[in-house]
This record gives structure tokens, sequence and C-alpha cells, in this order.
């Protein structure tokens, strides 16, 4: 909402400097945007008379002049062609800052003739690029006043943000009405003397949509003569980025902004028939003022004449009955539209009009009659004409309300102590009239123009809550609702900056953990995670469909009805989807070597959202003179997923790996991590060739996912004594043979099943496939270690033990003792 | 000590001497010391001596036996000393070749803001609450007092998603943190002190929006909770977070749906430098008010009975301002050189005790 100073002191009588205004304003919760104050750059410049302009002694281009500045007769030596006796001119005194040049003049002498100043062009003033010479003003111009206070230019522009509750403060009077209950000075009073009928209008409304209009006031005026509004209309209209117009129509913009009272003219001459009705639209078409066709729909409220729509009501007027330069008669549309309905019209038309955007807020229900009489007044100042009875239909609505404020609440709820009197003041200069009141509280009248005070909008509870409870919770609102609003209306007022800050109770010396523990797994991954090498990432959560799909994403349920942009607009089936666009633009970078990570949301379907912990190397490894590069491998992957699995807790041994992992992963290496038969923690692999070409990545690359809310809680065990046994441990080693497809863990765990008292641990140390060989064969080589517990293990122990081994092996895998 | 003696030991040192290496040392020692060694010759010849005479010479041969055995032993330590020196010369590598690389991980700086914020609050009795990333509209607008037709539902670009849930009620990415305020004053019995740390989304994408982006929500009911606690609260949070302890902080009116009286905070800083703490401008860092009746009662909590505050605050915007990161966009691009640059390291995690 932007005005000007000198408009808002039409409403307010301060003392109060700009900044101490514009201050005040963000203080009070209508957050200054900016200032414009084109003046305050021109503030030494005052307008000059140029007594004697003579040819310069010594130059041929410069002139000598003698300027009176209103302070005294000054030598001034002027290049400019059109320095000439008797004009009258911009002056700049030694001292001053022309925007212009960036120059700060100084007096000096131009080839032995003193220049104590400067006459200004457009330019120099930084006005404009106008610079054939010096500005030449009018004779009339009034010597040694301010420049820019003659031109007008003086009057700073104040932008303010104002929020959505304050449909009020959309409006320069309401503005100022805050700014005096701040302190700030007095409000004007604002009283328009009726303008007396002439005749009967011949125009009236009719009401078929109740809801949407309650009520409505018109009035016609004849016999006027529009044409172009006076210059200090124009002037504000411009200031604050509206274009003038013609008169009719910038009375209705003034009005807007003034009172937060939207107005509509209707060219009365272009009425057919003699009543405008306000009714629902039935897919009429009509064109609006601002050049387009809008077809009105059974939800809007239109205001049609005998010819059809000419107004979407509330949100914009049309062009078949608007008025222009040959318009002397018109019908004054001053009504009152449900803010909902005006709020849906213009969101479903796309409409963002300054109407709008003050009746969807809600405008004062009771402004209607002073407004009118305020219009037509001044229609008849700039147009003439006369003005008839003024036609009604509706009436005005039930407005009136009280809320009722406990003044120990201000420091109970507020935080301050605020006097009584000290409350019911800032209460009573906002336009609140006090009702009754004793020494706890005051109850008040809530002025018209405050719908956002005591409105008693409806609840909307949970659908959950017994109704007891919610019954319960609905009165203590209905109690405590109007008195936030009055406590807010107080505070703010005097600033929150008085309100001294608390720290919070301390629950107790030590607080309670911070995180759960589903919340600490996140934490422990992601610093595992981290330490393997990988850099955290955060990616969107949305990303393209088609590359969804590549990781199991096709659900329709989840692709966004709007999205952004159309590589958006499905919600990602797994993070480790993103970390591969993330690893591809690295790779288009030129830096394809990635170990990427990230903890985040997987959204496998529209009601199940899952913290997944997902990872990918890929990328060549750089070349190092002591290691080999080679590229990580589906085991690396199953290293990071062991690790981190092992951080969080997980019981190792109980994990086993099947081969069916998800399709994004190559079929033959990767592998599902399960504990138990329902339960997967993770996925790892090698990505797939298919999902590499279509993000064109290089392969290979390796990927998991560990599913960090399928973890189990940890459990707050005491741990048992460790086994620490005194005798020293055997190792021996064993090579099978056995069939290429048989799993390297079914052979370890027949190994370390054997003989569960004295094997403590089973390690493979080799795997052999290839010459020497029988084909479909492969040699697996492992180490078993033996613990004796309680004596030294005699030679015949030790080779029964070792034929146990090769037994459980062989009848688990088919495997063969290597001779 | 007699002359052969003497000739013994003297003939012994220069063989020592000449000794270049251990199997050389071995045959001086084995020629002097050993079963048919001279010394061991001396020593058979004694018996045939005078006891007068075997008591001397014998004191004097076993002060040769020692002597020698000694001189040996020191000789084998010279010759094991230069085999050593030999091989560890032989064994010298370069020093200056570069070690092999360890790879080196690092926290994004969004988690590290998160940690921290946890740290923070975590000692001010705070813990975390969670919710779904995909809410319904009761939950991010209905019952947090912003009605279907409510202007401020513009404010927020929404994204939808088809289709309703089984309330009948449409899906939406949650546009803020606040629908986690209404889960949980629908799950726990007051007192509650929660802060929601998550992702949060809008259809707004420029240089300085992002279509995703994070919050962090804070919530406090109790039954004498005020402003001046809302105030303490948020003061004591922003000094901790910047590291400032005299940071200026100040609150003006503003609106929130959701809170009544509302208030905007600002952090004082200076505009051109960016540096934060002086500066005398003032910086927009968040949003946060007393929790508004309505959305009490929508959650079955008697405002008679329980009052508070509640607030939220960009993730991103206080990081970048912590960090001086210049742009939020790479934030979410995983460019591997930005993450070296303002990652953190994992075993650095942020702990009040070791300074956040």
């Amino acid at each position: 909402m932007k005005f000007t100073l000198s408009w808002l002191k039409t409403h307010l009588e301060t003392t109060a400097s700009l900044s101490e205004i514009t201050d005040a304003l963000t203080m009070i919760g209508l957050e200054l945007e900016g200032v414009e104050n084109r003046g305050a750059a021109l503030a030494p410049f005052r307008v000059a008379h140029v007594i004697e302009a003579v040819q310069h002694p010594n130059a041929d281009r410069l002139r000598a002049c003698t300027v009176d500045t209103g302070a005294g007769l000054v030598s001034v030596v002027c290049g400019a062609p059109n320095a000439r006796t008797g004009m009258k001119a911009v002056f700049a005194p030694p001292g001053s800052f022309i925007p212009g040049t960036g120059i700060t003049l100084k007096v000096g002498e131009i080839r032995g003739v003193q220049s104590a100043g400067m006459l200004l062009s457009v330019r120099e003033m930084g006005l404009g690029e106008e610079h054939d010479g010096i500005l030449e003003l009018s004779p009339e111009a009034p010597v040694g006043v301010p420049y820019a206070a003659w031109a007008g230019l003086d009057d700073p522009v104040i932008d303010i943000a104002v929020t959505p509750n304050r449909g009020d403060a959309l409006s320069v009077r309401g503005v100022a009405r805050d700014l005096a209950a701040a302190g700030l000075g007095t409000l004007l009073p604002f009283a328009p003397a009726p303008v007396p009928a002439e005749f009967e209008s011949p125009f009236g409304w009719a009401i078929a949509m109740q809801d949407a209009c309650p009520w409505v006031l018109g009035r016609t005026i004849t016999g006027l003569k529009n044409g172009p509004s006076p210059q200090w209309l124009q002037d504000r209209l411009l200031a604050i980025g509206l274009r003038p117009i013609n008169a009719l129509v910038d009375v209705t913009n003034f009005f807007t902004i003034d009172l937060g009272r939207p107005l509509h003219v209707f060219d009365a001459g272009k009425i057919s028939g003699t009543t405008l009705t306000f009714r629902p639209g039935d897919g009429e078409t009509f064109k609006a003022l601002n050049g387009k066709d809008y077809t009105a729909t059974p939800d809007d409220c239109v205001i049609a004449d005998a010819a059809g729509v000419q107004s979407l009501a509330g949100v914009i007027g049309g062009e078949a009955t608007g008025c222009d330069a040959a318009t002397t008669s018109v019908f004054v549309e001053c009504a009152l539209f449900n803010p909902v309905r005006v709020a849906l019209t213009g969101r479903r038309h796309q409409v963002a009009s300054d109407a709008r955007s003050r009746f969807e807020r809600g405008i004062d229900p009771a402004l209607l009659p002073d407004a009118i009489e305020a219009a037509t007044r001044m229609i008849q100042h700039l147009c003439g004409g006369q003005a008839s009875t003024v036609a009604a239909a509706g009436a005005e609505p039930h407005w009136r309300r009280t809320a009722s404020l406990r003044f120990e609440r201000l420091a109970g709820l507020g935080g301050l102590d605020v006097a009584p009197d000290e409350v019911v003041g800032a209460l009573e200069r906002l336009g609140f009239t006090v009702a009754g009141r004793d020494a706890e509280r005051v109850v008040v009248q809530v002025p018209s123009w405050r719908n956002d005070i005591a409105a008693g909008t409806p609840l909307e509870p949970s659908a959950t809550l017994p109704a007891e409870r919610a019954a319960k919770a609905a009165a203590g609102r209905a109690e405590i609702e109007p008195e936030c609003d009055l406590i807010e209306e107080v505070l703010r007022l005097g600033g929150l900056d008085r309100i001294p800050p608390v720290s919070l109770p301390a629950g107790g010396a030590v607080p309670a953990a911070t995180l759960t523990p589903r919340q600490a797994r996140a934490s422990v991954a992601r610093r595992t995670l981290a330490a393997q090498g990988l850099a955290e990432c955060v990616t969107f959560s949305f990303m393209e469909g088609a590359r969804a799909a590549l990781f199991g994403g096709t659900s329709e349920a989840l692709r966004l009805a709007n999205p952004i942009a159309a590589d958006l607009d499905q919600m990602r089936p797994t993070p480790l989807a993103t970390l591969a666009l993330a690893a591809a633009r690295n790779a288009a970078r030129g830096h394809a070597e990635v170990g990427l990570f990230e903890i985040g949301p997987a959204y496998p379907a529209i009601d199940r959202q899952v913290q997944v912990a997902a990872g990918l190397r890929a990328g060549p490894p750089a070349r190092h003179w002591a290691a080999p590069a080679t590229p990580a491998t589906a085991m690396d992957a199953k290293a990071d997923v062991w690790t981190v699995l092992a951080a969080l807790g997980v019981p190792m041994d109980a994990l086993t790996v099947t081969a069916d992992a998800p399709a994004h992963y190559h079929p033959g290496r990767s592998g599902c991590v399960r504990q138990g038969p329902k339960t997967v923690l993770a996925t790892f692999g090698e990505l797939h060739p298919r999902v590499l070409a279509a993000l064109d990545l290089a392969g290979p690359a390796i990927g998991f996912e560990i599913d960090l809310d399928a973890v189990a809680d940890p459990k707050r065990r005491r741990k048992t004594a460790p086994d620490l046994p005194s005798f020293q441990p055997l190792r021996r080693d064993f090579a099978f043979l056995v069939d290429a497809g048989v799993a390297a863990d079914a052979v370890l765990r027949a190994a370390r099943g054997a003989e569960r008292t004295l094997i403590a641990g089973v390690s493979l140390f080799d795997l052999y496939q290839g010459d020497g060989l029988p084909e479909g064969k492969k040699s697996l080589a492992i180490e078993v270690v033996f613990q004796p517990r309680e004596r030294t293990l005699t030679d015949a122990e030790i080779e029964a033990a070792c034929q146990k081994v090769v037994a459980a092996v062989a009848k688990a895998t088919g495997a063969a003792l290597r001779g | 000590m007699t002359d052969d003696l003497q000739t013994l030991q003297s003939e012994t040192d220069a063989a020592l001497a000449a000794a270049a290496d251990p199997r050389a040392l071995d045959a001086v020692r084995v020629a002097v010391l050993g079963k048919s060694g001279r010394l061991t010759a001396l020593l058979k010849e004694l018996g045939r001596a005078s006891p007068e005479e075997r008591r001397e010479r014998g004191a004097a041969l076993n002060r040769l036996k020692d002597a020698l055995t000694a001189a040996i032993e020191a000789r084998r330590g010279e010759l094991d000393a230069a085999a050593l020196g030999a091989r560890l010369a032989a064994e010298r590598m370069d020093m200056t070749l570069p070690p092999r690389p360890r790879a080196q991980g690092l926290i994004h700086p969004i988690s590290r803001t998160m940690e921290e914020m946890a740290a923070i609050f975590g000692a001010m009795g705070f813990a975390i609450a969670e919710g779904p990333d995909i809410e319904d509209d009761w939950r991010n607008f209905g019952a947090l007092n912003i009605p279907a037709h409510h202007p401020a539902r513009q404010d927020m670009d929404t994204f939808y998603l088809p289709g309703i849930d089984a309330d009948g009620r449409s899906r939406v990415l949650r546009t803020h943190t606040s629908p986690v305020q209404v889960r949980t004053m629908l799950n726990q019995e007051p007192p509650i002190r929660v802060i929601v740390p998550g992702r949060t989304y809008r259809a707004d994408h420029d240089a300085t929006h992002s279509p995703m982006f994070h919050q962090v929500e804070g919530l406090v009911i109790d039954r004498a909770i005020t402003l001046g606690h809302l105030k303490g609260c948020l003061i004591d949070f922003l000094r901790a977070f910047f590291g400032i302890t005299t940071l200026p902080v100040r609150f003006r009116s503003s609106y929130f749906p959701f809170t009544e009286p509302s208030m905007e905070v600002d952090i004082g800083w200076n505009r051109k430098t960016g540096e934060l703490g002086g500066g005398g401008d003032w910086l927009e860092i968040l949003g946060s008010g007393m929790v508004h009746p309505k959305v009490l009662a929508n959650c079955g909590i008697d405002p008679r009975e329980w009052q508070g505050f509640a607030f939220g605050m960009g993730i991103e915007r206080v990081t970048m301002l912590k960090h001086g990161i210049p742009d939020l966009r790479p934030f979410y691009e995983s460019d591997i050189r930005w993450l070296r640059h303002y990652g953190f390291n994992p075993l650095a995690p942020a702990m009040l005790h070791e300074g956040v």
C-alpha cells in the first residue's frame, strides 16, 4: 500500500518527522517496505532569478550571470546557451551535491570571474536526461523557495506491507488512525456534509444474491462534465503508481486509497433499463475495464442491467458502462460485498484489483452513507452536475459487538504490566468505545472498521476429539480470543520492545534427551556415512517422472497436480534416485568421481514416507602411485551398509543377504539385507546399466539404501562379561571345492556351526575360480579359529574338530575338501 | 700377564678388527674360545702346573677369557650396528611422496544447522517432533486458522497432490512445518516444548526461493508462558546460534493466522558488509507469536487453561547468515566442490560443551 506523506497529513495532524513516522509504522505492524523521497537530493536547490546574464569577458562560450537567490545576489558563471537576463532558474549554492554529476560545489573563479554556485539542468538534478541547457522555470516561480517543494517533488512516497487481517489499513485514513493511536499525532475528523438531493434517482438496485451483497447505495449525478482530473489529484495517483484516467474514474480510485472504500461509476447513459441487479453469473461473457473478457460463473456475483452483465461485483467493472470523456451523467455504486465471494471470484478469474484486495479483507460496513456523500461532493466539485437521492437496497449488516479484556492478562499473556488507563486510552484512540469498566476489566465496543477483532469466525476442530473436550475448548476460545485481539492492539501500539524478555524456566537441571531413538539413528547414520568418506547431500524430494520410474516411482498418486517444472513432478521413490542425478550433474562438470549420501525421505506410497539413508559411489577413482585405481564394487556398497547397521546396534550375525534387490540394481550384483524373514533393512549393489545409461552416468556406480525406520530401537541392556579365555587360539585353513552357485555365506555358516563351543571365528581368505579347477566349480579357502577354554587341545581333539568342520560344510553345500 | 697371553690377546684383537662380517667373527671366536681354540688349549695345560703356578696362571687365563669374550661381543655389536645401518640406508624412501588418499566425508550445512538447533533448544528442554511432508489441507491450513478463502493461502503457493485422502481432504506438500504443531497437540498432553526441523515446499523458484526448503518450528504450551518467554527464548537461541552474546534482537508487531499477538523478529547487522551484530540495520529472520486460541481449540486444548508460543524460522536463511553463504540454490545441487567447501567434519558434531 503506497501513499504520500502529504496525503497522510490530510488525515493526520502531526509534527513527527518522516523517519519517526516510518519507524513507527514498522513497529506497530504496518511494515515499511520503502520510502521514495525524490525531494531529499534536491533539498539545497532553490528558485532563483537571473538578474543579468552577459557575455563572459574572457570566454566565448560562457556567460557571467548575476543571480538573485532570495538570500542575496551572487555571481555565477554559466555555460548554458539559454542562460539569459530575467529568466527563473534552479540555483545550487556552494557546498551542495549535484546528483547528476556527483560533484560537490565550491566557490571558484572561472577565467577571472567569480562563480559562487550553479544554475542547473534537468540532468544535473538527476530528474531526467535533458541537458540542452539549464531548466527554465515559469516566470511566477517564487524566488528563494526550495525548488523541490515548489515543483511538488518533495512529497515522499511511503510503501507499507499490510497484513491480511488489516483491511482497514489499506487506506490512508486507516494508517493515519493507527499512527495517531501510537502517539504520532491527531486523527483529523471525517464528517462529510450531505449533498442535497435535487431529484429522484432514475436508477435503482435489486439484490438477488443476498449473501454476496448485503447492502448497496447508489446515486445518479447528471449534467456533469468529465475530463482530466486536477493536477493535485493526478499527482497523488501518479506518485503511488496509479494512472490518471479521467476525473470520474480518478475519484473512485482516490476513495479506494483514501478511505479503503472502493467505488464504481457507471456511465448512466450506457445503462440499459433502470435497475442494476446483483445476481449469480450465468455463463455470460463481458469485457472488463482492463480490456479482457471474463465469463461469469454461478459462483460469481455479477452486476447486470437489462442488457446483461456489466461488472464482476467487487472485483472489476465492465467496459460497456465505463466512463469516458463524453460521459455526462453517472450512477455511483457504493456497495458491501461478502469477502469470501470476492476472494474466490478474484482467484477464479485471476484478477488482482485494488477493489478486490480491499473487499476480500473486508471493508468498513458502516462507512457507506458517508462515503457516497464524500464521493458525490468530490464529483460535483470536479465535474459539476446535480445529485439525485440515494438509491439503496439491502441494509446495513449487524456488525456491533463487544470485547472484554482483563487488565491482568496484559502481564499474564503479554508479559508486560500496562496501567488500566493506558490500556483503555490506546483502545479508545483506535476507535473502540468503552461499554463498561471496573477494576478488573474493560468491555469495549469494536469499531465498524475492525472486522479482525472479536470476529468469531468458525473453528475447524479435529474430527477425532471427544465431544466434551471439543466443546470445552470451543468455549474457552470464545472467551479468550477477543481478549487476545485487544491485548495485541495494546501491545503493538506501545511497541513490543517494551516487553522484558524472560528466559524459559528450566524443566530440570539437566534436560532429557532431545532426540528420539529414531532421530538419533539418523544422526549416527549421518556421521558414520560421512566418516566413510561420503559427502552428505540434500536433494529435492521431487524429480522428473520418467527418471523416478527408473527407480520404481510410477505412482500417479505421488505426481504433483501443479508441479513448478516438468522435471520436478514426481515424489521420489528413493533418495538414491536424486543422488544418481546429482552424480550425473557432477560428472557433466568434470567431477565423475563422487561418493555421496543423503538421509531423507523416500515416498514409496501415498500414505507412507520412509526415512532412508542412501549412498552412491561413482566414477573411476583418481589414480595414485601407491593405490590401484579400482572402482567401487557391490562389496563396497555392502561394506557401507554393514558399517552403518553395526553403528546402529543391529545384531550383525542375524543378518542374511538375499538376491532379490529392486530392479534399479544389477540383478547379479546386488542384494537385500534381511533381519528375519520379513524385515528388509537395506538394499545395495551395482546400479543397473540401463539406469546408468538413462542418466548419462558412466559406470560402474554402486548404491545402497538403508531403511532407518526398519531398524529396531536399541535395547538398553547391560553387557555380559567379556569372553577372554587364557588359552591360545589355534588356526586351521581349509580349501573347499564347491559348485560356482554356492553362496560363500553358506560355507561360512556351516563351518561356524560345526562346533559351536570350540569355534570362535571363521573367515574367508581366498576365492578362486578358473584354470586348474573343474568347469562350474570354485574354491573357497577359509580360516577357522578354535578357542580352547579349559585346557590345551590334544592332537586327536583338534583332528576331530577339523573333521566336523569338513563334514558340516560338505553336508550343507556339497563341498569337497581340496587335497 | 705372560708374553704368550699378551700375544694371544693382541693377535685376537687384530683378528677381531679384521673380521668384517658375523662369519669371520665366529671363526675368530672358535679359534680362540672353541674346543680346540688357543685359549682353551692353554686352560687344558693348567693341570700340569704346580698348584702355586696354577692359581696364578689360572686367574690370568680367566681374566683373559673374560676380556676376549667381551671383545668378541663388542665387535659383534659393532658389526650388527653396521649391518642395520646398511639396511636402513638401503630402505630409505622419499618422504615427500603424496600419501595414500583417505576420502574425507562431510556433513551438509543444513544438517549441521539442524544439529546446532537441536543442541541449543535441547539445552532449553525442547524435544524434536516430526511429521510427514505430504499433509492434508486441514493440518496445513484449516487447523491453523487459515480457512479455504484466506488470502494467506494465496501467499503460500501450495503444491497439491491428486485425489483426496480417507478423510476427504486434499493432499498438499506441507508449506510450513506448522502442521506438526497440530499433530503434537493432538498426540500429546501439555505441557509441550518441541522444535520441528524439516522439509517444506512452496511453488516458488528463483534466486532467493527454492521449491523445497527447510524450516524449524517451535512450540511451547504451558500454563503461564507469556510473550516475555517467547522473547527470552528466541533471544537466547539467536545469541547462542550466531555466537554473538550482544546480538541485537528486535521484535515488531505482525500477523500470522496461527498466532496472536504475532511478531516478526529482526537481528542487527550491517547491510553493506553482511556482518552480524552491529551496523545499525535490521534483518528479518523469523516469525513468531502466542499460539492463537483458535488453533488451541481446534486441537482440543482449552485456551483458558493453556497458552504458549510458536515460531518458525528458515534453516537455509540462518545457515547462509551464519556462514556467509551467498546463494541459496547450491544447497540442493550437490556440487561436490561446493560440498567440500562448506561441508562440516563428521567427527566434530555440534555439542554445547565443545561449542556449536
